[in-house]
């Protein structure tokens, strides 16, 4: 009977248990209930994927109005594969949440954090199992709402600039979005996804129908922060609580992405999207100079958060160089990386938290000798740090050899050496952390050493997905690749 | 049985690795668990050796982690070879650094034990990699697991080495290596190692002297110019280390795999003559020449031992590309014999290094009647590495020459009588004026190294001076590789 | 090209178009704001004028009528609204926070303020 209402449930529970953590308002109450919360939804994005395993594509209708009128829930391998991103990210970032946000945030307001979690949750995972392009405009707000006020939480008054900075830009980005889903809908008369794609085939060659996929991929390349959008991106990460910014990292710019290539492949079509319109040479030219100009900044960043934040936009452009190639090979690789790149980031961002719990600071100056008094915590670092250059049996490896792969099939030479070069420039601003924390000179004495163990376990959690998903891929990569046929328009 | 061996045989020092970290507190016992590991690891290696002479090749599958591409091992006579060397010079290195490590007061013993312990788990992974895949995980893991030794004294210019180090072995492994590797997979849709190679038919000419290119020069640690700087500048660590890994393990894993890709990758039919590889060939002569004229000037003992090294390497790299019977056993016999005569000299490096703490050529005068053993030895390596009897080095050169005439490359065997007069002219005159030098001081000690130094000097200068007499197991060995 | 007819979209065009001008050039964080408020303002009358059915009455079912409005769009657009009020409230709350840690709700003095440190 419940198994019916898992698509419902994916949504309304963290919802429901969002005003809860309001009312329970005792920071500990609230903590439990978000990390249960998250954990049920985890359970619940596990289960529905089974049931895709077992007996494909899922359509749900709310409150019994059937598809093109009422809101319909629609979820494939694509969307559920996202869900579970997010779902087991939440869970395993809340955990460490608990120390990391009573050391950031005041007592008084850790009910309200946990509220603007679950919300941002909410709107993540609404926004990845809509079937409805409207429904999927007021998710999007949902989760951009919450984020705004968890990014102002941060304890330097820079937080408030940068959450201020990206509300202005991702409204206006909001904007583009309802826009281009206001244009689709006078052109086609419905809101549905799939009804949408298949009336578009008739009216595709229109000016309102490339107007709308221009407003779409505006907006949405804002969400992503897609080179040159992405300037909110780099403060909002670095001055955010250091859980946020694990959780965003690894969730949110991942959730537009899906939206994106949504898009793409299942409203416009290949053809049209990266036929008709020349948006591969513009991924492919944006995706480069992505990888190539945020991996050079990064190295020159003195704030870790900030450094890895501009890391994570050089990782988006590796996703949409993966989506510029057009072919399936380069799909699976972007939703690999999508994968991968959730494990990796987290994890950093949390051995960061760790180090911002013990010293207050994340600055390069301040990390000297870290390594021999922090050993769990930048053990994590390394392995992260690992992954993200893409050395062989780290999930980054992984995500390489399939976006290397895809290029060479295409032949396109250029791409290639550009992936390459960004992993050499990743081996740089990784490496100049490593070295600092193993034979830099420590500061002063500092008292203590390890960070707690509730904030280390899920940091290793992350460290050993890192590992274990560049051992087995039958999960990640396999998956990806369903995913990737079924955007493609082929059954899995 | 033998494929469980395969498994142990990884396995063996990264337990080791964890018992040192556990015995920590306790040298004597440490160490003893070095030396009982290191001994363990060679009955294991040694226990394959029949087997392979029987023309047999266990392998084993570790883990599949993208569908095609195997995490799997596999011996063959080269890799067999490789992992003799490496793991029967890591238990003389260890006696020796025993000695070293004490005498010479350095901190921080319990990671450097540990880490040599995986970074030689990591060799034995390159000499037994089934497949290139398999090959590149190690080679990389065996480059970072080095990057603590060597930066092991924690000073600015053991930073500035390590980032020298990381930046040239990573870069050239990520943007040549990894590149050539995927493309490989894309042409053949495997990555496995086989006899008579698995390109041939598969790609262009152009193709494949491209493919060729990336791999010779994307395996930096064959250290062949213009990719050979990291190799002098690892010489900030610690002497073992540079005696073991930076003249054994990590530049014999470079030259191993050129081997090993020219053989068992793109066949020796497909090496042989083709345009790439006479480019190479000339690169590798410059390497061998250059590389020697940079080493008469260098005053720093280790330095000149390091280009000499590189100079050594481009032999082997020579006999890959050489590509014939003749050239490709010459090849694999100066990496066995080009071992024990390199790793003296460093031994002796480091131990005129603890007893006297001098590091320059020209301090080294009269200190023979001072250290006359040590001085000995160095004599006797300095013969082995120019290639002269009665010492093993000659038997390299020799089939090199083979080689050389055999391909029709006359020239080269000029090139390799001119480096064995450089040889002459940056080794010899260092136990020469250690003898017959005047030492600035007037009353001389005899004072040698300590004595574990002195043991793993006598066994390696004694191996120089077997392989002449005896070089018929290493031969055997090598000459399986071409049929 | 019927302008005429088409002088909704215009008004559109022109209302965010004076929006955006507003969020880019302005210093001041409030008029930032006031910026993105008629930015979105010309989103909705897009959304509203649509609905609109050449000769529809009001949707509201009547005896006699056959054609009507689109309510649909009109529904939507109420969504919108309170999407842009609450991101409205929320980006004054933050303003107010501002002016509270820095003093000033200039853009420059902010960066100045900052950089500073």
């Amino acid at each position: 009977m419940i198994s019916a209402q898992l698509p419902a449930l994916q949504v309304v529970v963290p919802l429901l248990a969002a005003p809860l953590c309001l009312v329970l308002h005792r920071p500990f109450a609230a903590w439990l209930l978000t990390f249960v919360v998250s954990g049920i939804s985890l359970l619940v994005s596990v289960a529905l994927l089974g049931q895709i395993l077992e007996q494909g594509v899922i359509d749900y209708t709310f409150g019994g109005w059937a598809a093109p009128f009422g809101i319909a829930y629609h979820i494939d391998f694509a969307n559920a594969y996202v869900l579970l991103i997010v779902t087991a990210i939440s869970t395993v970032v809340s955990i460490f949440a608990k120390r990391s946000v009573a050391s950031e945030i005041e007592a008084h307001s850790q009910g309200l954090f946990y509220t603007a979690w679950l919300l941002c949750l909410t709107g993540l995972l609404g926004i990845t199992i809509t079937g409805d392009a409207f429904n999927l405009f007021v998710f999007l707000e949902i989760s951009s709402l919450s984020s705004y006020v968890l990014i102002a939480m941060g304890n330097d008054r820079k937080a408030l600039t940068a959450a201020y900075q990206y509300l202005i830009m991702g409204t206006i980005g909001a904007t583009f979005i309802l826009i281009g889903i206001g244009l689709l809908y006078m052109l086609t008369g419905t809101l549905n996804m799939l009804d949408m794609a298949q009336r578009l085939v008739a009216v595709a060659d229109s000016r309102t129908a490339r107007t709308g996929f221009a407003f779409l991929t505006v907006g949405l390349g804002l969400k992503i922060a897609l080179f040159p959008l992405h300037l909110w991106l780099p403060n909002a990460y670095a001055y955010a609580p250091s859980a946020v910014s694990a959780f965003l990292a690894a969730t949110a710019t991942k959730v537009a992405v899906y939206v994106l290539l949504r898009f793409m492949f299942s409203v416009f079509g290949i053809d049209f999207a990266l036929g008709a319109m020349p948006l591969s040479t513009m991924l492919v030219v944006l995706g480069s100079v992505a990888v190539l100009s945020a991996s050079t900044v990064a190295i020159f960043q003195h704030n870790l958060k900030r450094m890895l934040a501009y890391s994570s936009i050089a990782q988006i452009g590796y996703l949409v160089l993966g989506v510029s190639l057009a072919t399936p090979a380069g799909l699976t690789a972007t939703l690999l990386h999508l994968f991968n790149h959730a494990l990796m980031k987290g994890a950093l961002f949390l051995a960061l938290g760790c180090i911002a719990w013990r010293l207050g600071s994340v600055r390069l100056g301040d990390l000297g000798g870290l390594g021999y008094r922090m050993p769990w915590t930048m053990g994590v670092f390394v392995i992260g740090g690992l992954s993200l250059i893409g050395l062989p049996l780290t999930a980054g490896f992984i995500s390489k050899w399939y976006l290397v792969l895809a290029a060479v099939e295409r032949g396109w030479w250029p791409v290639v050496l550009i992936i390459i070069a960004g992993s050499l420039l990743a081996v740089i601003y990784v490496w100049r952390v490593i070295e600092t924390a193993y034979l830099g000179k420590t500061k002063e004495a500092v008292s203590g050493t390890e960070a707690p163990l509730s904030m280390l376990v899920p940091a290793w959690l992350l460290a050993i997905a890192n590992l274990y998903f560049g051992m087995h891929t039958e999960l990640s990569a396999g998956i990806a690749s369903q995913a990737a046929m079924v955007l493609f328009g082929g059954q899995p | 049985m033998s494929d469980s061996i395969l498994f142990l045989i990884l396995l063996t020092p990264l337990i080791g690795a964890g018992l040192i970290v556990v015995t920590g507190n306790r040298p004597n016992l440490r160490e003893t668990v070095s030396v009982v590991t290191g001994l363990l690891l060679l009955v294991e290696v040694a226990s394959l050796v029949p087997d392979v002479l029987a023309g047999e090749t266990p392998g084993l599958l570790l883990a599949i982690p993208v569908p095609g591409v195997p995490l799997a091992l596999q011996v063959e006579p080269l890799g067999l070879l490789f992992a003799l060397i490496a793991s029967s010079l890591w238990i003389v290195t260890t006696i020796y650094a025993i000695g070293y490590m004490r005498g010479h007061h350095e901190i921080h013993q319990t990671r450097f034990y540990a880490f040599f312990a995986i970074a030689i788990s990591a060799t034995m992974g390159i000499a037994l990699a089934q497949n290139l895949f398999t090959l590149f995980l190690f080679y990389e893991l065996l480059t970072i697991s080095t990057y603590p030794l060597v930066t092991h004294a924690g000073t600015p210019e053991a930073r500035r080495g390590g980032r020298v180090y990381l930046g040239i072995l990573m870069g050239t492994s990520i943007g040549f290596l990894l590149l050539a590797v995927i493309w490989t997979w894309q042409l053949t849709g495997t990555t496995g190692f086989k006899a008579g190679g698995i390109l041939a038919g598969q790609a262009s000419p152009l193709v494949i002297g491209i493919l060729y290119g990336l791999f010779a020069f994307g395996i930096g640690k064959a250290a062949l110019m213009p990719f050979h700087r990291w190799l002098p500048a690892a010489m900030v660590a610690p002497t073992p280390v540079s005696a073991l890994l930076h003249a054994v393990a990590v530049v014999k894993a470079g030259v191993f795999a050129i081997l090993k890709v020219t053989v068992y990758i793109f066949g020796i039919d497909l090496v042989g003559g083709s345009t790439a590889s006479t480019a190479l060939l000339w690169v590798a002569a410059l390497t061998i020449i250059g590389a020697s004229l940079v080493a008469l000037y260098q005053d720093n003992l280790k330095r000149r031992l390091a280009y000499s090294t590189i100079s050594q390497l481009s032999y082997v790299v020579l006999g890959a590309v050489l590509a014939n019977a003749a050239s490709i056993s010459g090849a694999a016999v100066h990496i066995a014999t080009h071992a024990v005569g390199k790793i003296t000299l460093f031994f002796c490096a480091g131990a005129i290094l603890v007893a006297t703490h001098k590091t320059r050529v020209s301090e080294l005068d009269g200190l023979g009647r001072q250290m006359p053993l040590t001085m000995g030895a160095f004599l006797i390596a300095s013969l082995s590495i120019a290639g002269l009897p009665p010492t093993g080095g000659l038997w390299g050169k020799w089939y090199l020459a083979l080689g050389a005439l055999d391909a029709g490359y006359g020239i080269l065997v000029g090139v390799l009588m001119l480096s064995t007069l450089l040889n002459i002219a940056y080794l010899l005159p260092i136990p020469l004026r250690a003898f017959f030098g005047q030492s600035p001081k007037t009353a001389v000690q005899f004072s040698e190294a300590p004595l574990p130094c002195l043991v793993a000097i006598g066994i390696t200068t004694a191996a120089c001076v077997t392989l002449f007499f005896f070089p018929g197991p290493v031969y055997q060995l090598a000459g399986m590789l071409i049929p | 090209m019927n302008v005429a007819g088409l002088y909704n979209y215009w008004i559109v065009i022109l209302l965010m178009m004076t929006g955006f001008y507003v969020v880019i050039s302005s210093g001041n964080l409030v008029k930032k704001i006031i910026g993105l408020n008629l930015f979105q303002a010309s989103v909705f009358i897009l959304y509203i004028s649509m609905g609109k059915v050449m000769n529809g009455a009001v949707p509201i079912l009547r005896e006699g009528v056959t054609t009507y409005s689109n309510p649909l769009p009109h529904v939507l657009i109420l969504t919108a609204i309170v999407v842009g009020v609450a991101t409205t409230a929320l980006g004054l709350a933050l303003v107010v926070r501002i002016r509270e840690a820095y003093g000033s709700v200039e853009e420059d003095d902010i960066h100045r303020q900052d950089e500073s440190l």
